[in-house]
């Protein structure tokens, strides 16, 4: 700002009036558009968000808390970590690998591999689940094979960890290709034509640039895989204490008319989804002034 | 000790499945649930006094066709129990086990039941006495719908066969009487707690037809509400069969695990234990004890009144049968 009221001085004619903003429309317009932003956003996200902690406490923290007493709520809380922490690094590398393909080089059938890893956010979760009762069902053409060398895949964690894959496999993948493509391979080839190796060029020059993208397509892998429903729930066969991840053991406590329970495991989903959330925010305001450099790349 | 062996069953079924340990998977039917909870922690007590070893029971609920299409697709379930043997049936004609499952245990392989009653509102302001009282013009009733939902099969095949063994009865007779009925039906949901939540919770209709574990567990919930319950001059027996899953066991090898599981369904405990939990146990000495909960009924069965489950299911219910015809008619 300083800049320009003192670059002004210099100049032969009246510089052009600053304003903080590119829109001059009425205050009232504007407060009204404000007014309704918020209002559509409290009515629709935080009032139901919120209203999941208030039932949740409806009965006093000591039954919040004994809910997650029960080993099934415990079992359930366990295998949506595992799902996670097996599906979120293999999408990791293959979202990595994906993204440095399409983007640095030049290869018939790229446009193709694109539309396919978008496919598991066409496809209906529903659609997904049932992929694997016809590849792993009793009835499937996969398990006779697989049954006899390797072990039960569906209604057992193989196939849960399979499904939570397949959901979310696109999202780093996602996340790297249109900052990869508008960074282009400028920086790369300056590193190789210096001498620098391959793994050298990846670590040194491609992932700095790319870590923020990364690391938000990470946090939002991590996301639904902990939040996925439709395709586990196909896959599960829902045994009690084994096949059951949170989102399907807070839908059976539902039903079963055990409202404290359920509300206190969604709220803890919730609260996950918002760690989340709050570690990007926290990371984007500390790092600030890198990630400003890497946008303007 | 449960939280322990929870999380080894877990890390069991991730390193696969150890061939030999006292394991056993029951899929079972939705409303269930309570039913089994306590019944396996009755049964373990009892396998460990009879084998020294506490075995794991791992039980999976869902509706009853949904269960019995997952055991079909792979889901490794030792014994199903269900609520109509036709989801059993479905399960041996994908050859997991033998088709005469219903001669192995006693009663049918069924060691309880439940049946049809009507569900008023206080005061029964509409005077609903028996079957007849439901095609009176202006009765509103819920009904879930019978191609879906085991009870709406139930309340059809029951309304039928009380239109046909009436003085001059016949079967055209029971088609009139049937289509009259579903004539008063304003909405017909999909499953048995669609329609209880219509009828309790929206105060839509005169009178809901269900199972009598449902209406306890009504009575129970909208205690307030004060809905009365009234029990017709005839109704269907409804079994809630069980059955070893044959292949399934032998690859585990807890067949005889599986059998002292279902065998003791027919014990005193627990058969006091359905008695408990609102189903009539099979036991006729249990279910006289118990009379103060479950009034007098006279019932017919299935196989009595239509041949066979799979006879009145390509009658009635199949796509084009006599429910789709009388429904088009409308």
């Amino acid at each position: 700002m300083n800049h320009t009221v003192k670059d002004a001085a210099f100049l032969p004619f009246e510089p052009l009036k600053q304003t903080n903003s590119v829109i001059n429309e009425p205050r009232l317009v504007r407060w009204l558009l404000i007014a309704a932003a918020l209002g559509f956003l409290s009515l629709f996200l935080l009032l139901p968000l919120l209203s999941v902690f208030v039932e949740a406490l409806r009965k006093g923290a000591g039954a919040y808390f004994a809910a997650f007493g029960d080993p099934e709520t415990l079992a359930s809380i366990k295998l949506t970590f595992i799902a996670a922490a097996i599906a979120v690094p293999l999408n990791l590398v293959f979202g990595l690998s994906a993204a440095w393909a399409i983007t640095k080089f030049e290869f018939r059938g790229k446009q193709l591999l694109i539309t396919c890893i978008d496919l598991p956010f066409s496809v209906s979760p529903v659609v997904a689940g049932l992929i694997f009762v016809l590849i792993f069902g009793a009835q499937g053409w996969a398990q006779p094979w697989f049954g006899d060398h390797i072990g039960k895949v569906l209604f057992s964690t193989p196939g849960i960890v399979l499904a939570t894959i397949f959901v979310t496999f696109p999202f780093i993948a996602r996340e790297l290709i249109p900052l990869m493509q508008e960074q282009g391979t400028e920086d790369e080839q300056a590193a190789l034509s210096l001498g620098a190796t391959g793994w050298q060029t990846f670590t040194k020059v491609t992932l700095p640039n790319i870590k923020w993208a990364l690391l938000y397509g990470v946090l939002l892998c991590n996301a639904r895989a902990m939040g996925e429903f439709g395709a586990v729930s196909v896959v599960s066969g829902h045994i009690r204490g084994l096949t059951n991840t949170m989102p399907l053991h807070i839908e059976i406590l539902y039903n079963e008319y055990q409202f404290v329970s359920a509300f206190a495991v969604a709220s803890l989903l919730a609260l996950l989804a918002m760690v989340t959330l709050a570690v990007k925010s926290f990371l984007e305001w500390r790092y600030a002034d890198q990630l400003a450099a890497t946008r303007r790349h | 000790m449960k939280k322990l062996s929870s999380i080894a069953g877990l890390l069991l079924a991730l390193a696969t499945s150890s061939p030999g340990a006292a394991e056993l998977l029951n899929a079972s039917f939705d409303v269930a649930r309570p039913f089994y909870k306590s019944y396996n922690t009755a049964f373990a007590a009892e396998w460990k006094r009879r084998s020294g070893s506490e075995p794991t029971l791992n039980v999976s609920h869902g509706g009853s066709s949904k269960q019995a299409r997952a055991v079909i697709d792979g889901l490794e379930a030792d014994v199903v129990t269900m609520n109509s043997p036709l989801d059993i049936d479905a399960i041996a004609a994908s050859g997991l086990l033998a088709k005469d499952w219903q001669t192995r245990l006693p009663q049918a392989s069924s060691p309880s039941w439940s049946t049809i009653l009507f569900i008023v509102r206080k005061g029964n302001p509409k005077g609903i006495r028996d079957w007849s009282d439901l095609v009176k013009p202006g009765v509103k009733l819920v009904i879930p719908n019978p191609k879906t939902s085991g009870n709406g099969r139930y309340s059809y095949l029951a309304a039928w066969q009380y239109a046909k063994t009436r003085p001059g009865g016949n079967d055209d007779a029971a088609k009139a009487f049937v289509s009259k009925l579903f004539a008063n039906v304003p909405v017909l949901d999909t499953g048995g707690r669609g329609a209880t939540t219509t009828f309790a919770q929206r105060g839509v209709g005169d009178v809901l037809l269900t199972f009598e574990n449902e209406i306890a567990l009504i009575r129970e919930e909208f205690a307030k509400d004060g809905f009365e319950v009234v029990v017709p001059s005839l109704t269907v027996r409804a079994d809630n069969p069980v059955a070893v899953v044959d292949k399934v066991a032998a690859k585990h090898g807890s067949t005889e695990l599986a059998r002292a599981y279902l065998e003791y369904h027919y014990s005193p405990e627990a058969q006091a234990l359905f008695a408990a939990n609102g189903v009539r146990p099979a036991d006729d000495k249990v279910l006289k004890a118990n009379a103060a909960r479950f009034p007098a009924v006279n019932v017919f069965t299935v196989e009595q009144g239509f041949g066979s489950w799979a006879q009145a299911q390509s009658v009635h219910f199949s796509d084009g049968g006599l429910f789709d015809q009388l429904f088009a008619k409308k």
